[in-house]
């Protein structure tokens, strides 16, 4: 029956190469700039997608008071969801402790993940501002940025995370070899 | 069977049948019939299991009690990241944008007049197995051991179908999948040949609409590669030629190795099997036990199963129920007559490319015991003197 149904499919697919382009199909709507700029959140470790805006690290504290500490402790440590401060040097032992700052590689992906996850029951309530300050309080709760630093879509990409280099690609899926020319 | 007597008297002999009788009305949909007690586990953390659903992350196959190849949809394993959305098809939509000639958005609607295709395959957390990461606790069964693996029927659009729709530019070589749930849980998926051609977007489970804890009312259906790349609620795709480093494919299903790296995009699920009768928690009596399990495993087809009855000295080879499919879970059995003597029984599975589920000392020797993630080491059983079935080490 699969393989009926892949011969038919390989089928349409051809008729609809050789009669028109597949768009020529009338499927779904063109998508407006202006509701995939609404839905398009996501940022990559180069900063991209990273919006305007800067936050520091003194105003993420009270951030992360009012939406963070419950769960993750006061400073990042002790609460009942994920540690995000301390850790660092201990991976290599019987008791690895994951933070932000000991396994995290990029400070790009906390914005992106505090951005659409975060707080777990209101996610994405939080502004830009805030979001940059929370980030900025977490990396400096890991001495990452000093307790009066600020970050914002240019500083955020430069930031060295200390596990940087702590990532070895699965040969199968190396992004640095999987699609080189041959 | 080796499950505990029923508290309801047996029928000692054929007068002890109940009489027969007209039964229940026919109804708009069958029910299981209330004899037969068949439960997922809701889990929180390894060793944390029912818990109060409010704080469960996952929720485990009862492998114990199934049989066949297929798993009932309901008891299709889960693990949700921000609860299961309550999501209303008409409201919801697929968009389709990057690096690409034509940003689209879909509807469910529009999804399903689309050329479609249908297969069974598993999918599986890339937790499965943790349980027996750093030591094997004697009182799990296989549902704890080995409950976050399923295979279904699942149907919907092929993902080549949609690259072409929207025209994707021949430079894009990632894409990033996105969901509609409260996490927004995104991975970045390499668009290898395999995956363009086998990826697809799913709206039909078993032949019915998927369960709203599997995704509906679409999801990415990603045969062979770990559970987390398959996108429940699916709401984006986004072209790209790098990936995107979320935090799932950073600070969370990542493995770390003995000397502190970690293994990243580590992306396709292992070769696996395990016996799922007699297992953990179980009874036999001497005599004819017939001994059953499942293997899959991401890499295509399953080759051959082979049980070990005596502790992994001698092997047996397996009878593996038909069809058997590729990247989806295959039932094998064996006969077996048990001397009453402890043993310990083993199972070990190849797959059609020559990858062997490896035994425990060795793939502990190169994974270390704090990776979490892609457990597929031989998983033993004991069976003491009185037949009692345990969970050990090997």
């Amino acid at each position: 029956m699969f393989s009926h149904d892949k011969l038919l499919f390989a089928g349409i697919l051809t008729v609809g190469l050789l009669a028109a382009p597949a768009s020529a199909f009338d499927f779904g709507r063109p998508a407006t700039p202006a509701e995939i700029k609404l839905w398009d959140i996501d940022v990559g470790p180069d900063g991209k997608g990273l919006p305007d805006g800067s936050g520091t690290a003194v105003q993420g504290k009270q951030v992360f008071a009012d939406n963070c500490a419950a769960c993750h402790g006061d400073n990042g440590q002790g609460g009942i969801k994920d540690r995000l401060a301390g850790g660092q040097g201990t991976l290599a032992s019987n008791a690895p402790v994951k933070t932000v700052g000991s396994f995290w590689p990029y400070a790009t992906t906390l914005f992106d993940y505090i951005h659409r996850a975060m707080p777990y029951p209101t996610p994405g309530s939080l502004s830009t501002e805030e979001t940059y300050a929370v980030t900025a309080y977490i990396l400096s709760l890991n001495g990452i940025i000093p307790a009066d630093g600020k970050v914002d879509k240019d500083s955020l990409p430069k930031i060295r995370m200390p596990n940087r280099d702590g990532f070895v690609p699965q040969p199968e899926f190396d992004p640095a070899k999987l699609f080189r020319r041959k | 069977m080796g499950v505990a007597a029923s508290e309801v008297a047996r029928a000692e002999t054929l007068a002890d049948v109940p009489d027969r009788a007209p039964g229940a009305d026919l109804s708009a949909h069958s029910e299981r019939s209330r004899f037969a007690k068949l439960d997922r586990i809701p889990e929180a953390t390894p060793g944390k299991r029912n818990v109060d659903p409010g704080d469960a992350i996952n929720s485990k196959t009862p492998h114990q009690k199934l049989v066949g190849n297929i798993t009932p949809t309901d008891l299709h394993y889960e693990r949700s990241h921000s609860g299961v959305p309550d999501i209303d098809p008409a409201q919801h939509r697929l968009l389709v944008h990057g690096m690409v000639q034509k940003p689209l958005v879909f509807s469910l609607d529009d999804l399903k007049r689309m050329p479609s295709v249908t297969r069974i395959v598993f999918i599986e957390c890339t937790g499965n197995g943790w349980e027996n990461w750093k030591k094997a606790d004697p009182d799990l069964t296989v549902q704890n051991t080995h409950g976050l693996v399923s295979t279904n029927e699942w149907t919907g659009v092929p993902l080549k179908f949609l690259v072409d729709l929207v025209a994707k530019d021949k430079g894009s070589t990632w894409m990033l999948a996105e969901g509609g749930d409260g996490a927004g849980v995104d991975r970045s998926i390499p668009l290898t040949e395999e995956i363009v051609n086998e990826a697809f977007v799913a709206y039909g489970q078993n032949g019915e609409p998927l369960r709203p804890a599997h995704g509906f009312p679409m999801r990415l259906v990603m045969p062979g590669f770990e559970g987390n790349l398959n996108i429940k609620w699916l709401r984006r795709l986004k072209f790209g030629n790098a990936p995107w480093m979320t935090r799932w494919e950073t600070a969370r299903y990542t493995q770390l190795l003995a000397n502190g790296k970690a293994r990243q995009f580590q992306l396709r699920m292992e070769t696996n099997s395990v016996i799922t009768q007699p297992s953990g928690m179980m009874q036999i009596q001497p005599g004819y036990n017939r001994i059953s399990g499942l293997a899959w495993s991401g890499h295509g087809k399953i080759a051959k199963v082979e049980i070990s009855t005596d502790g992994a000295q001698t092997w047996k080879q397996a009878q593996l129920a038909q069809p058997v499919l590729s990247k989806a879970q295959v039932r094998f059995q064996m006969d077996w007559v048990w001397d009453g003597k402890p043993t310990r029984i083993v199972s070990r599975s190849t797959d059609e490319q020559g990858n062997a589920q490896p035994d425990r000392q060795t793939f502990i020797a190169a994974m270390g015991t704090n990776a979490l993630f892609h457990y597929n080491a031989q998983q033993t059983w004991s069976i003491d003197d009185a037949g009692r079935v345990r969970n050990v080490l090997a």
